[in-house]
């Protein structure tokens, strides 16, 4: 059985892993959503095609996205002591996580904007709509279920990546779970910390799943 | 002034991968105020091109759009956008908004223009009852037929107080019925709105039924244009026939013998021609064919008729048909070898 004081400890895992995720996620999203938004109008076949602007972030993202995450948490060491103050803590691992989720929630949002019907895009240019009405009235409204299927996703994600906060001591049930399950064969802590885990990607899902279908006019 | 749109020496063509397509050859034409004017041709003629041009949702390579008397070429964005909202254009897949009920998609043009959303509402329920789908308005797209969808997208673009109408296949993805009902719409819109009408299709009956003047295109080269009446008289170029022969294309596998074609204009189409002349000749005639319609309140028709093999006969058939002001003419076996080209 688990002593009161783990039980405590996996509590505040639990607070801790939500602040991480929540934050990095919004974070995410404030950084991903207009580079996916930019990405999909400056494409090919997008309503402002724009080769230079296009390429340069298709390359900035494709990198972030290559760089293994825990890689990315100590290359961008730098850059978290200018932002948060200091290079370890809950803080510290929001920022690479960041930096990690905004290239990939980039891309889905770009993909999702791309999914909308250009009929409907061109109906709204006949109409004489101008570009910021088509990205906001069309796209991002047309892409909604979409959209939020994306974010169910990226929060998957998100909270994988935050596992490995434990390298700079951020904290949170992942870091936990190596830590003491792995690192020091405790089973009866890691087994806990990952069904924890793996409730809250459930849950997030079904509830993600549920609004998007709520949403969904199409059918 | 009367040409709401003139189009001059408009070229378009393509880059792909296979090289340069030029989809429209030095294609001019004239559309009259409040007029409803078609534009037929095959799949890959280039029609929808040419309505694409005429909003400039696609710039011509060469060649001026001019549209009550502004060349849109030469606007910048802001006044091309401004300048597109008194140019509609409804298309066969309808391009409403799923995820926005009726109303709102009625609205969304209301919206652009800067209403806000309560009388932008209160505007597109008015629009809504000049379609005939006030019942739908809280209903969502998905849940609508497609004849419904069609009345939306027309009400949407009623909204935005267009001058001109551009009809891209409107009516191609709908049973026949319906597409009469919506023609009819458009025939309303006309009259009702002073709204001119650009009609692009495949189908003649569709030109038939509405159009007042229709301009036919091939490969992208705009080969006859005129009155809708004069072109089903008396179409005079081989993809002209090939579209007003359609539907008659397999009569030729019917008889060996010569096949002779007569159209009906207003005035003769009552007349009880074909009871006359079996009567005056003494031969019976053998109709392969028979098309009769009313297009723009005159009775238009056409028959194919199967000659006797005596020529004596045949010849005077031939004459009383030209006497009646019928204007017979062979049809040859190769405009009907072009009739058979699929036209999907």
């Amino acid at each position: 059985m688990l002593s009161q004081q783990e039980i405590l400890m996996i509590i505040e895992g639990l607070r801790d892993t939500i602040i991480i995720v929540g934050f990095s996620t919004f974070f995410g999203y404030l950084l991903g959503m207009p580079l996916g938004i930019i990405l999909a109008v400056t494409d090919k076949g997008g309503i402002k095609p724009n080769v230079v602007v296009y390429k340069i972030l298709d390359l900035v993202t494709n990198i972030l996205r290559s760089f293994p995450f825990i890689i990315l948490l100590v290359v961008l060491i730098p850059l978290t002591r200018a932002i948060v103050g200091k290079s370890y803590g809950i803080g510290a691992t929001i920022v690479p996580l960041v930096f990690a989720a905004a290239p990939f929630i980039g891309r889905m949002v770009e993909s999702s904007l791309k999914e909308v019907d250009k009929g409907v895009v061109e109906a709204a240019q006949s109409l004489g709509a101008g570009n910021l009405t088509i990205v906001f009235k069309v796209l991002l409204a047309e892409a909604r279920t979409s959209l939020l299927v994306g974010a169910t996703i990226a929060f998957g994600t998100i909270l994988g990546y935050s596992a490995m906060a434990g390298a700079v001591g951020g904290g949170g049930l992942g870091s936990i779970a190596i830590r003491y399950g792995y690192n020091r064969f405790q089973p009866q802590i890691l087994w806990p910390s990952v069904i924890i885990l793996i409730l809250l990607v459930q849950l997030f899902q079904i509830l993600g799943m549920r609004i998007s279908k709520k949403l969904d006019r199409r059918k | 002034m009367s040409n709401i749109i003139e189009i001059k020496q408009l070229h378009k063509s393509f880059v792909s991968e296979k090289g340069e397509v030029e989809a429209l050859r030095d294609v001019s034409l004239e559309i009259a105020k409040n007029d409803i004017y078609g534009i037929i041709g095959l799949s890959g003629a280039g029609k929808s091109t040419l309505v694409r041009c005429m909003n400039l949702l696609e710039r011509p390579t060469s060649g001026e759009v001019i549209v009550n008397g502004r060349s849109l070429t030469e606007l910048n964005d802001r006044e091309l956008r401004k300048e597109r909202r008194k140019i509609g254009m409804i298309v066969q897949h309808f391009n409403l908004l799923m995820q926005r009920n009726v109303v709102d998609n009625v609205a969304f043009p209301l919206e652009i223009a800067g209403k806000k959303k309560k009388e932008a509402r209160k505007k597109a329920l008015e629009y809504l009852e000049a379609v005939g789908l006030s019942d739908k308005a809280n209903a969502y797209p998905s849940q609508l037929s497609g004849g419904q969808k069609q009345r939306v997208a027309i009400a949407r673009v009623l909204a935005s107080k267009p001058e001109i109408l551009l009809c891209d296949e409107a009516t191609s993805a709908l049973d026949p019925q319906t597409t009469k009902s919506i023609l009819t719409l458009l025939k309303q819109i006309n009259e009702k709105y002073g709204i001119t009408i650009v009609v692009i299709t495949h189908e003649m009956s569709v030109i038939q039924e509405i159009c007042s003047h229709v301009a036919v295109l091939e490969h992208g080269v705009l080969v006859e244009s005129g009155s809708t009446e004069e072109i089903f008289r008396s179409p005079k170029t081989a993809e002209a026939r090939k579209l007003v022969f359609s539907g008659s294309e397999h009569i030729y596998e019917m008889t060996s013998g010569r096949i002779v074609r007569i159209s009906f204009n207003g005035t003769n189409a009552y007349e009880p021609t074909l009871g006359n002349i079996i009567l005056e000749t003494k031969t019976p005639v053998n109709i392969l064919y028979a098309n009769t319609k009313t297009a723009t309140g005159n009775a238009e028709g056409q028959m194919f008729i199967g000659l006797p093999t005596d020529e004596a006969k045949a010849e005077k058939i031939i004459g009383y048909f030209k006497e009646k002001g019928l204007n017979p003419e062979e049809v040859s076996a190769d405009a009907f070898a072009a009739g058979n080209i699929d036209d999907n």
